[in-house]
This record gives structure tokens, sequence and C-alpha cells, in this order.
């Protein structure tokens, strides 16, 4: 019955329902479908960057080099090498973690700007890669019928609701990871990281080592967004690893909210309906979307999420701080005439109640 | 019993010895102070001892157990905790929330204890509450522990950074200048925290500037001057010291001798 209370989890509960009940209003309609699937397959390598962005503050900007990996190594091993869909997507999701993990070992060792520079650097370096190495990835032909997932006679997944719900549960299986890391002492030693290296240090926390694993499993998640995308959408060009989906996806995070757990979920719906929106202006969009990226920045700068909760916060700290002095009154009152000097000095005690 | 024992210790910047030869002792259950002229090299003497620094010659050994070149994680893992000249806190989080933070380094749950909400993980979220509230009851602001760092005075930050070090289970206790922009009147208070300490099974390492609380504090005292031992010894020798009054008084003292 807490739950009930908690307003965030209530909004999250909300925007999971919706987005769960999304295919009884569209299901006829399959370009809605798939615009709606694609921003959520997009949505799960965003909360990869909420690992490594919100919670770690290392700017990566290798995301969309990632994603582009998990794309071609689904497109590529279902095609050309005729896997089914299941095993070319678990040999995937090992193999950008393997990527993932090299790569940070080199990255982490650069710092702050150092790092944003670097990661997209690895991000161009990929793409390159992938629009260049005609022979395997044949450029910029792309990579026609990538396999469907094989539904075992159960599920077919050719019909766009079924793959809605498919790339939904490993979204909601992202968003419960998150949250559980956040609240867990991994969340608290990835925040720490966030707020000062040094300080981290100081109270025994493995800065190096965290840092690598919260850009390996940035990279997972990727992965895993890529290769559904890929499934989703099958067919796949160079694009999908470019570095413009780095920034769609930065862009994702900051309109939600970095750090939060429903942030991303929420900026990556709101924005891939702004882009559809203006799809008929193409080049001209970026005229309305900037501005209102611009506002953001300036009056929210923790995303809607991260505005709607320091709200949240706020009231909750209050109502604990009131009880906090309440049992402190009781208990033991000399103590607070003691301290009541230093007590009330920052804080009006009208406020408080 | 001796809890930790620098051996010569050095740390070269480029021609500059920051630090050269130091030897010291520190005893279990007693009070240390370090002190010094600013520029005397105490805080890169602790950043030696914390492993920030690598040093350029001698050793350090806790516990009988080598840690010259040991990075502060393991330092903090074997029990040697710190806290900072400049107040460091994470001004965004509660005083709780911060605290809790210190118990990162006894968490043993990995994320998958975290996401499958394994009895390991809810019995190690209830430990590390239980201690970082006791940290916080200990340092006396525990009826501050809604509230955010950068929004209570400054002496309830300098308590909230010694808390969060308490958090980590340290035996030895590194404070940098803890009564640093702390008013007079309350470094008396701050000093009874800091003189309790030793009972809780925690011996206390310190660098501090303020000569009142030092002289009624420590058990021993390290003079440093330009990197180099000074002067060791119980308060009252050092106050007696020509040495150390010469450090202190600038040598415009002996002239007018």
């Amino acid at each position: 019955m807490n739950a009930l209370k908690n307003p965030r989890l209530l909004g999250m509960l909300a925007v999971v329902i919706v987005l769960a009940a999304a295919p009884i209003f569209f299901a006829e309609q399959n370009y809605a479908m798939r615009v709606v699937t694609v921003g959520m397959c997009a949505a799960i390598a965003v909360y990869g960057l909420n690992i490594i962005l919100g919670f770690t503050g290392q700017l990566s900007l290798a995301q969309g080099g990632f994603f582009g990996i998990g794309a071609y190594g689904v497109g590529l091993l279902t095609t050309d090498f005729d896997w089914s869909f299941w095993s070319a997507f678990i040999v995937t999701i090992i193999g950008t973690a393997a990527v993932g993990y090299l790569c940070g070992l080199i990255a982490l060792r650069t710092k702050d700007e150092y790092f944003a520079i670097f990661t997209m650097a690895i991000g161009f370096i990929i793409f390159l890669v992938i629009s260049r190495w005609e022979s395997v990835t044949h450029a910029h032909s792309g990579v026609n019928n990538v396999k469907f997932p094989e539904g075992g006679g159960i599920i077919d997944f050719e019909s766009p609701v079924a793959m809605f719900y498919l790339v939904f549960v490993i979204l909601l299986i992202c968003i419960y990871v998150t949250h559980a890391i956040r609240r867990s002492s991994v969340g608290r030693t990835l925040l720490t990281i966030r707020t000062s290296e040094d300080l981290a240090d100081a109270i025994g926390v493995r800065v190096g080592f965290s840092k690598q694993l919260a850009f390996a499993a940035s990279a997972v998640l990727g992965g895993i967004g890529g290769g559904l995308y890929a499934t989703v959408v099958g067919f796949i060009g160079p694009d999908s690893a470019s570095i413009d989906k780095t920034f769609e996806f930065l862009m994702f995070i900051l309109v939600g909210g970095m750090g939060t757990v429903a942030g991303p979920l929420l900026g990556s719906m709101i924005v891939t309906f702004l882009f559809e929106l203006f799809q008929d202006f193409q080049a001209y969009r970026f005229i309305v979307l900037g501005p209102i990226i611009v506002a953001l920045v300036i009056f929210a700068p923790r995303g809607i999420i991260g505005y709607l909760g320091g709200i949240v916060d706020r009231r909750s700290r209050k109502q604990k701080i009131a009880e906090a002095r309440r049992t402190a009154d009781g208990a033991s009152p000399e103590y607070d005439t003691a301290k009541s000097g230093t007590v009330t000095s920052g804080i009006d005690p009208e406020e408080t109640k | 019993m001796t809890l930790l024992e620098i051996r010569d210790l050095g740390k070269r910047f480029g021609g500059l010895d920051a630090v050269k030869d130091v030897s010291l002792d520190v005893e279990e259950g007693r009070i240390t102070a370090v002190i010094g002229p600013n520029g005397a090299g105490k805080s890169t003497l602790f950043n030696l001892i914390h492993g920030y620094y690598r040093p350029t010659s001698g050793s350090v050994t806790f516990k009988g157990d080598d840690i010259t070149n040991s990075s502060p994680h393991h330092a903090v893992a074997d029990g040697i905790a710190r806290t900072f000249q400049t107040t460091h806190l994470f001004d965004d989080s509660t005083l709780l929330e911060n605290v809790l933070a210190g118990r990162i380094v006894r968490s043993k749950s990995t994320i998958f204890d975290a996401v499958f909400h394994t009895p390991r993980h809810r019995r190690e979220s209830r430990i590390n509450k239980d201690k970082a509230m006791e940290a916080l009851e200990f340092c006396e602001i525990d009826t501050h522990r809604h509230d955010l760092a950068s929004n209570v005075p400054q002496e309830v930050q300098k308590r909230t950074a010694v808390a969060m070090a308490l958090a980590t289970e340290p035996e030895l206790l590194l404070l940098d200048e803890p009564a640093g922009g702390i008013p007079e009147e309350e470094t008396t208070d701050f000093g009874n925290l800091i003189r309790s300490l030793p009972k809780r099974g925690v011996s206390v390492l310190l660098v501090e500037h303020k000569m009142s609380m030092i002289m009624g504090l420590a058990d021993t005292i390290l003079v440093l001057d330009h990197g180099q031992k000074l002067a060791l010894g119980t308060p009252a020798e050092i106050q007696s010291n020509p040495d150390v009054i010469r450090a202190y008084l600038g040598s415009t003292a002996e002239e007018k001798k």
C-alpha cells in the first residue's frame, strides 16, 4: 500500500501502462506500431547511456557505435551466416560486452572532456568500419531481410504486435535493472564516482573498476537495443551506427532526465513522437526542436523526470525533517535546546511543517 | 602496540622534497598530531600514507603489513579512513546518504543481489543503514540526517565527514584539519568528539592548525618543517622545544635573543 503513496512509482506505472496499451489503439496501423517499437529499441540503448552518463557521470559518445554493433551483429549473423535470431542475438550481446570492456580499458584512462572525445572517436571508428568494410558489412547497400525472432510455433513475431511486446518486455527488464541499481550499493558506488572521484577513492570505492563495469554495461544495453532494432526494422544501413544516433540518444536522455529511472523511456517516447510530428519538415525540424531543447536545458537541466523528481524529493524531505525534529523533541529535549541555534539557522521552522 | 609505522618516508616533486626522511609511529588507542607551518608537507604526508601519492622513498607499515604502494581503496579496506582539509561531501545528498556512501567498501552484494533482491542484499542494506545511523548518532548529527549536505552549517558538515569516514569501520582515522573553518567556540565540542574516538577503537592521526586544540588533545606531536622532522614528543616537550618556537615565530625571535 505504501507503493501507492510513492508518486515516483505511480508515475512510472502510468507511463508503462499507457505504453503497454498502445497496441490496442494502433494495432491496425503498422506504421505507428513500428515507430513506437523502434522508439523502445532506442530507449533500451538510452538506458545504457543512463548507466555511464546518468549514474557514473562519464559522457560516453560511443553509444551509437555500440548500437550499430548490435544491429550489424544480429543483421549479418542471421542473413549471411543464416543463424537463428536468438543465437545471433546472444552472441551479439556477448560480443558488444567484450568490445565495450576492451574500449573501456583504454577510454577510462582519460577523464571528463577527453573521455567524451575519446569515446566519440571509438563511435566514429565503429561507424567507419561498418560503412567502409564492404566485403563483410556490404557498406552502403546495408543488410536486407534480417530474420524475425523464432517464436517456436507459439508466437508469430512477424506480427507487429508480438514484436512490440517482445521489445516491451526487454525494455521493462532494463527499467527494473536500472531501478535495482539505483537503490543498491552498486548505484551508490556509481553516484559517488559521479559526484567526486577523489572522495570516492578516499572512502574505498574501486573507481577504475566500477567505471569499467559501468561502461561495459552501457555497451551491452546499446548492443541489445541495436540487435532488436535490426529485427524490428528488417533492413539496416550504416546510419544505424552513425554519430547522429549517439546525439539522438543524448537528446532523449536530456529531455527525459539523466540518472533517473523513468527519464530514458519518457524522453525517448516524447522526442520520437516530436520527430514524427515534424517529419514533413525534414531538415527544418530542428528549428522547432532546437529551441525546445535550449529551453529545457535552461529551465529543467535535469530533464522532465529530474524536474518532477526534485519537487517530490523536496516535499518528502520536508516531511522527514519535520518528523525527525518531532522525535528529537520528545526523546531528548536537552539536546535540542543545546543545538537549536544551529538547527534552525538554515531552515525556517514554519516551512518544515 | 604500534598501528602505523612510517619509516624514512619521502616524496619528491621535481626538484622539491615535499616530504623527506619522515619516521613516525602511531600507537593504537592514541591521538597523534602532525603540526607545522603552511607548506611543511603535512597534507602530502597524509596523501602518502593513504596511497593517493606514491612515495619516492621509505615505507609505510600498517598492522605489520607493508602498504607503501597500495591504493586508497585498499587502504580503506585495510582500515585506514581519512577526511579532507576542505570538506568533501556529496552536496546534493542528505547526510544519511552521505554516510551510507562510506558503507560501500564494506558491502559485498553485487548487482545480481540487487536485481534479484536476495536475502544477502536485504540483510546488507539493513546493516548498512544501522551502521550509518550509529555513526551519525556518534557524531551527534542524527537529527540532521534528512537535510541536504549543502544546507547544514559548516560544523555539521565537518562532523558528517567524520561520520562518513567512521562508516567505513576504520582502525585508524586520518583527519586533515578537522576543525578548520569552525568558529572558535565550537572547537571544544569538536575536540571532545575526536577525544572519544580512541574509546571506540579508532586511533587518530591528525593535522591541525589550532594550537590550543592540539595541545589539549594529542598524546604525541610530530612537528614538520620544510618536509622534514623538526621535533617529536609530548605536547609539553613540543611547547618548550626551541627549534619549534623558532620555526613558528620566525628567525626574528632568534635575533632578539
